[in-house]
């Protein structure tokens, strides 16, 4: 190509670029700023799953959608709800009115969740959840200012409660968390064990926070049940498995389902003590090429520590958002969830997806098997995928929706 | 099924070890804090996070040493105590002549600190800590399956409690620690390094929690929290067992822990409940604890 063979749709298309970059200079002159307030566990036991984590994942969001170049000046603000409803809702409230945030993302804990989505809906900002696991968030309380991305309780008792029955585990025994979120993950989980033909045969709600399971997982083994489900999270959750190790119940055949159980979950316990556990997630970091380029680039600075799905999360809630900005050019929320709901969601860690009415975020779930010590290559190298759930089958059909959205 | 009432012997049995077992973490560490409060005056906060320091030093011990279970549980106590020491001496002592409270600020403010550094360095989510191999596996009772190392942990926390509770009540050094709790000036006049005692006490007291804290290694999280939420439990103990009385930890940490157990059994709802009703009605009944003198 040389200079003199210019023609007249050669000096067109550089009319056209011109005209464009000077739309995108005047865009750079007049920014659309942007303000994410990542609110979650940044000191309690939720804070490597959630914590700076997420943040960063925020951070990187905005980089990785090149926000900038695109118009969007993007401020990402973080604070500490500890794990309290009223904290998390004071910093909601202060974040809104005072200091021009326009999105609050992550916020594990459910009870606190709950009292963000409404303040959300209150004062019509929006709501990017990926932390918190009630289904209630698209159930009975769901709020058109909300989406709610990685996982909920109606997933984790499919995916875990549905493949346990499946090979042969009919009979169950919980161990529950004494508290909204512990209650709601057994009650999903009973309605899959007996809808699959399987019984339920007791339950014991345990203190929250508990130190010494040995009690409630002697109670367990007595009942003769197949499965000892774990509905509770966490510290709670990694007591309970390194204590049944220890009481050689899973070496007498009864076996534990962690319903809630996560990667950070599993580092701390070891493999030794993890191995054969079976559990779901919707992210993984060693899924597949994208997930690993990601996590590799994530991990340094988190001092080597892999990302939970609940930070893929947020990194997705954030990319779908900024993206959503970009293209309505405004910050309604009522004209962004319109866009988030209508297009097709896409990012590296989770793959395509969409976003339901509801505000549920649709994508496939994973069951896993925690490795071996002799499987596992390395540090981080823990789970082997069993199977793949269809986004249709792990998550509540619009069906059986209590949501109001939906049925209106 | 469990019944409420219809448990059989063989069950109960079971649960009475296991909240004997329980027993003994609480009664090494309400021991450790009997001690610092009977001769020091002090009410120690941070001793919830000095028993998280037993845990993380094994841990640190084993992973970047490669210093195994055993000697951890010399060594852990020692460096803990080491680090106690020095915060006698550049605190602690400042604040004896004030009330009790500015101590126990003081011994909060560092608890938080020492949570917060451990929980800056390591996260929340816990770290992995195996059983060491001499004590895997278990016997089988007949009512319930015993873990070798949960029995070690009983005979162990009973043979620190009784010896410790030996070396203050009928030793040479417990005579002279117990004078100098009862009238410092009058024991330094004999002769005595006051000040040195008090800081060895504390230093001793740290060093008990940290061994409990390496016992609970295996078997618990361990995280940074583990100890902030053993630590109001233990309060209760102590404030049952009469603050400051040796016996008194050590029988009501026991006690304590076997009530708990059958709690769990009979409505596990309230056995996080179950030690502060107790205590409620312990200090209506007898403010000064079951084994505390009225002063």
């Amino acid at each position: 190509m040389t200079m003199f063979r210019m023609n007249r749709r050669s000096v067109l298309a550089g009319a056209a670029a011109t005209a464009f970059s000077a739309r995108s200079m005047a865009q750079a002159q007049q920014p659309i700023n942007i303000k994410i307030g990542v609110l979650n566990d940044r000191s309690g036991l939720y804070a490597d799953l959630t914590g700076e984590g997420s943040a960063i994942a925020a951070r990187m969001a905005a980089e990785d959608f090149g926000a900038a170049a695109k118009g969007l000046n993007v401020q990402i603000v973080s604070a500490d709800h500890q794990n309290k409803p009223d904290v998390g809702a004071n910093i909601a409230r202060q974040w809104y009115d005072n200091d021009a945030v326009d999105v609050i993302a992550d916020v594990p804990t459910s009870s606190v969740a709950l009292a963000v989505n409404q303040i959300t809906r209150e004062k019509n900002k929006i709501f990017l959840n990926s932390g918190a696991a009630t289904s209630d968030l698209t159930g009975s309380q769901c709020s058109p200012n909300t989406v709610h991305w990685t996982y909920d309780t109606y997933m984790l008792s499919q995916g875990t409660g549905g493949a346990m029955v499946k090979a042969g585990g009919d009979t169950w025994f919980f161990l529950t968390a004494d508290y909204a979120f512990g209650h709601a993950l057994e009650r999903d989980t009973t309605a899959v064990v007996q809808r699959q033909g399987g019984r339920v045969l007791g339950a014991v709600r345990t203190p929250f926070p508990g130190t010494d399971f040995s009690s409630f997982l002697l109670q367990a083994q007595a009942s003769r049940a197949k499965v000892i489900g774990l509905a509770n999270a966490g510290g709670d959750t990694v007591n309970s498995i390194k204590q049944a190790a220890e009481f050689g119940i899973t070496a007498g055949g009864q076996k534990l389902a962690g319903l809630l159980v996560f990667v950070n979950d599993v580092h701390a316990l070891g493999l030794q003590t993890a191995q054969g556990l079976v559990l779901t997630e919707t992210f993984y970091w060693d899924l597949n090429d994208s997930t690993r380029a990601w996590s590799r680039r994530f991990a340094p600075q988190r001092a080597g520590n892999m990302p939970s799905m609940v930070q893929a999360g947020v990194y997705g809630s954030v990319l779908h958002y900024l993206k959503a900005v970009a293209a309505t050019r405004s910050k309604d929320a009522a004209q962004a969830m319109t866009w988030m709901k209508g297009n097709e969601t896409d990012d590296p860690l989770f793959g395509k997806g969409t976003v339901r009415a509801d505000g549920r975020k649709l994508h496939p779930a994973y069951l896993f098997e925690v490795k071996k010590p002799s499987e596992s290559k390395g540090p981080w190298d823990y789970y082997k995928l069993l199977a793949t759930l269809p986004a249709e089958e792990a998550f509540r059909p619009l069906s059986a929706n209590a949501c109001p959205l939906v049925r209106a | 099924m469990f019944e409420l009432l219809g448990i059989p012997p063989q069950a109960l049995f079971g649960q009475l070890l296991l909240g004997l077992i329980n027993g003994s973490f609480y009664a090494i560490l309400s021991l450790g804090l009997a001690v610092i409060f009977g001769l020091l005056n002090i009410i120690n906060f941070t001793h919830g996070a000095q028993y998280m320091m037993g845990a993380f030093i094994a841990w640190m011990l084993l992973n970047w040493l490669g210093i195994g279970y055993w000697p951890s549980l010399l060594l852990a106590p020692v460096v803990a105590g080491v680090s106690g020491v020095i915060i006698e001496r550049l605190f602690m002592q400042r604040l004896y002549h004030l009330d009790h409270l500015y101590g126990l600020l003081l011994t909060f403010g560092l608890a938080l600190i020492i949570q917060g550094l451990f929980r800056n360095y390591f996260g929340s989510s816990g770290l992995p800590y195996q059983i060491p191999a001499e004590l895997r596996g278990g016997q089988n009772l007949g009512f319930m399956f015993l873990p070798n190392y949960r029995a070690w942990v009983v005979v162990a926390s009973l043979a620190v409690c009784l010896a410790t509770w030996f070396v203050i009540e009928k030793t040479r050094l417990g005579a002279y620690l117990r004078a100098a709790t009862e009238n410092p000036t009058l024991t330094q006049a004999f002769g005595i390094n006051v000040p040195l005692l008090i800081t060895l006490t504390y230093g001793f007291g740290v060093g008990l929690a940290a061994f409990a804290g390496v016992l609970a290694a295996p078997i618990y999280s361990v995280n940074p929290n583990m100890g902030a939420d053993l630590i109001i439990v233990v309060f209760a103990v102590v404030v049952i067992g009469g603050m400051g009385s040796i016996l008194g930890a050590i029988v009501t940490g026991f006690g304590l822990g076997i009530i708990e157990g059958l709690t769990k059994v009979f409505y596990p709802e309230a056995s996080a409940t179950v030690i502060f009703i107790i205590m409620a009605i312990v200090l209506l009944v007898k403010p000064a604890g079951l084994f505390g003198r009225t002063a």
